[in-house]
């Protein structure tokens, strides 16, 4: 039983809810009832000249109603042409890939920044324990009320808007916050800084990364990253993002 | 209706098979494809021992195709063997390994642990644009192309497909040395090198640079090279470069070539292969053609 599949999807609903980042659900047969938070799929665009599919992070999961949400930035042409499309319309999609976030137990700090955000939406949903959610934003605030339901919310800015001037360091400093795992998905500089920040306080670290990728199930070996134990794969120090990935301990890859 | 074609005394249930490189040991697209369906399957490159491949970005996308430079990451003929051969063993389909290597030497090992190993035949990639050691430097020199094909034949005990660089002048004088060299089967085309500048970044898009360019946008050129091969050689040629649908697959065969690996599609559509079988039997069904081999040159 195959845990993945390329279905045709109906777009639900569609908004902008920043600028250049839209809130999309889609209605889809079974890839819903199979995902888990920290995953994501692939979605294909429709015109031709495009070929490869863009990976996409799952920021919400309605198994009931067969639906997942995604949100998303413009960052090509790609994602453009699914922010030009219209509610009814489908689209082809892959999924559910990769391995999400591990779920512990013990105190946990929800990190995102910018576009790494909107996965934590269904991983502080799903997490089972007290939690400290930091999201850090360059100016324009989104999702950041969806999570007060699921935790205690603190806001970065890069420009002070809102929140802490800063970055989601920053915030966890102001505030004095602590906890025993750390729960990440953003850009490397911030990655980078809480995997040393884990480092110092020996605490458990997740990271969701990500990169260029063509296939999305394993095959292509285009979204590797260094880790430090050999891969089973290939028999090198290359993990798969897709597949292994995109959910690493820090200390186990490099980037 | 007859969809079998034969390579250098094997036969394959039809001509579609898979280009190495896209698609691992098969694994990972069996959950989307029915590997039995399929011609062959072409693996990803292995050499005697594992690579670690290129930094990342390792592809990006360009317009009707993209880039790759992944270097031939690959585990070693050890793992390969134990691993990769079992899991294609499972399926009725043909099992073409990619032989990749840094030195003749390396080619020949490779060729000679595969010796006794369940393997229908053996494609030689001497046309890798993205390594800086063997790869293309084996394939842009008629001299070298034969010489390596001569090697690799001693120790080869299945047929040996030699996978050709469209990176050269004349495509056929590599062809007709393979053929000097005893060849039995010619595949090409391989990537062709490109590049890719982000101009926001001003950074290569690829971190090794240049890459190799596939997908639809060279299409025309396999088709082109295709055809001034079958008209050059007498071997069987397996044609490739671009082809995303059955109509793309016809027009190679039309232009020479006996069966057709399908590549760079499979990541816009993992069932690609299936869809494109299908497509070639309503060509014929359509045509009234009975056998599929009355396509192979009839351009």
């Amino acid at each position: 039983m195959s845990d993945k599949k390329r279905e045709r999807a109906v777009i639900l609903q569609k908004k902008e809810i920043a600028d250049g980042i839209f809130d999309m659900w889609i209605a889809t047969e079974e890839i819903a009832g199979m995902a888990k938070a920290g995953q994501f799929v692939m979605l294909y665009c429709s015109d031709g000249s495009r070929l490869l599919p863009r990976p996409i992070s799952i920021c919400e999961i309605n198994s009931k109603e067969k639906s997942l949400r995604l949100v998303y930035r413009i960052a090509g042409k790609g994602t453009k042409e699914f922010s030009e499309m219209k509610e009814g319309m489908e689209l082809d999609i892959l999924g559910p890939l990769g391995n999400g976030f591990p779920q512990k137990e013990t105190s946990a700090f929800v990190i995102g920044g910018g576009i790494g955000i909107p996965p934590m939406l269904e991983l502080s949903k799903q997490l089972n324990c007290k939690k400290q959610i930091v999201l850090g934003f360059r100016d324009q605030l989104f999702l950041e009320k969806e999570f007060e339901s699921y935790g205690d919310v603190y806001i970065a800015t890069e420009d002070g808007s809102a929140g802490t001037k800063g970055n989601v360091l920053d915030a966890v400093m102001e505030h004095g916050l602590q906890a025993d795992t750390i729960y990440a998905c953003g850009p490397l500089p911030m990655l980078r800084a809480l995997k040393a920040y884990a480092k110092e306080h020996d605490i458990e670290c997740f990271v969701s990364l990500e990169e260029r990728m063509a296939c999305g199930i394993g095959a292509c070996l285009g979204c590797v990253c260094k880790s430090k134990e050999t891969d089973g794969h290939t028999n090198v120090k290359n993990k798969r993002i897709c597949k292994e990935g995109p959910v690493f301990e820090a200390q186990e890859v490099d980037f | 209706m007859n969809m079998s074609v034969e390579l250098a005394g094997v036969t394959l249930k039809n001509p579609v098979m898979t280009a190495s490189g896209t698609f691992g040991s098969g694994e990972e697209f069996s959950d989307f494809v029915d590997l039995n369906q399929l011609g062959a399957v072409v693996t990803k490159g292995v050499a005697n021992i594992p690579w670690e491949g290129n930094q990342t970005p390792r592809v990006a996308e360009v317009y009707g195709g993209m880039l790759n430079a992944i270097g031939l990451q690959n585990p070693g003929i050890d793992l390969f063997v134990k691993r990769d051969i079992p899991f294609l063993k499972q399926y009725d389909t043909k099992i073409i390994v990619n032989v990749c290597g840094k030195s003749t030497a390396d080619y020949c090992e490779v060729v000679e642990r595969l010796s006794d190993e369940p393997v229908d035949l053996l494609e030689i990639n001497i046309s890798c644009p993205n390594v800086k050691e063997g790869g293309i430097a084996f394939g842009q020199d008629p001299k070298s192309v034969e010489q390596i094909t001569k090697e690799v034949k001693k120790y080869a005990k299945q047929p040996v497909i030699m996978k050709l660089s469209p990176n050269v002048t004349d495509i056929t004088e590599m062809a007709k040395a393979a053929e000097a060299g005893g060849a039995d089967v010619l595949s090409l085309i391989n990537t062709l090198t490109g590049m890719k500048i982000d101009i926001h970044k001003r950074k290569f898009a690829l971190a090794n640079k240049t890459g190799g360019l596939s997908g639809p946008a060279i299409h025309p050129i396999a088709v082109r090279m295709v055809y001034q091969t079958a008209q050059a050689v007498k071997l069987p040629i397996i044609g490739m470069g671009g082809i995303a649908t059955a109509e793309d697959a016809i027009e190679m065969m039309l232009a020479g070539a006996t069966a057709v690996s399908v590549g760079t599609a499979n990541f816009h559509n993992p069932a690609v292969t299936e869809e494109i079988i299908a497509g070639m039997e309503s060509y014929l069904r359509e045509q009234n053609i009975e056998d599929i081999r009355e396509l192979i040159g009839a351009v």
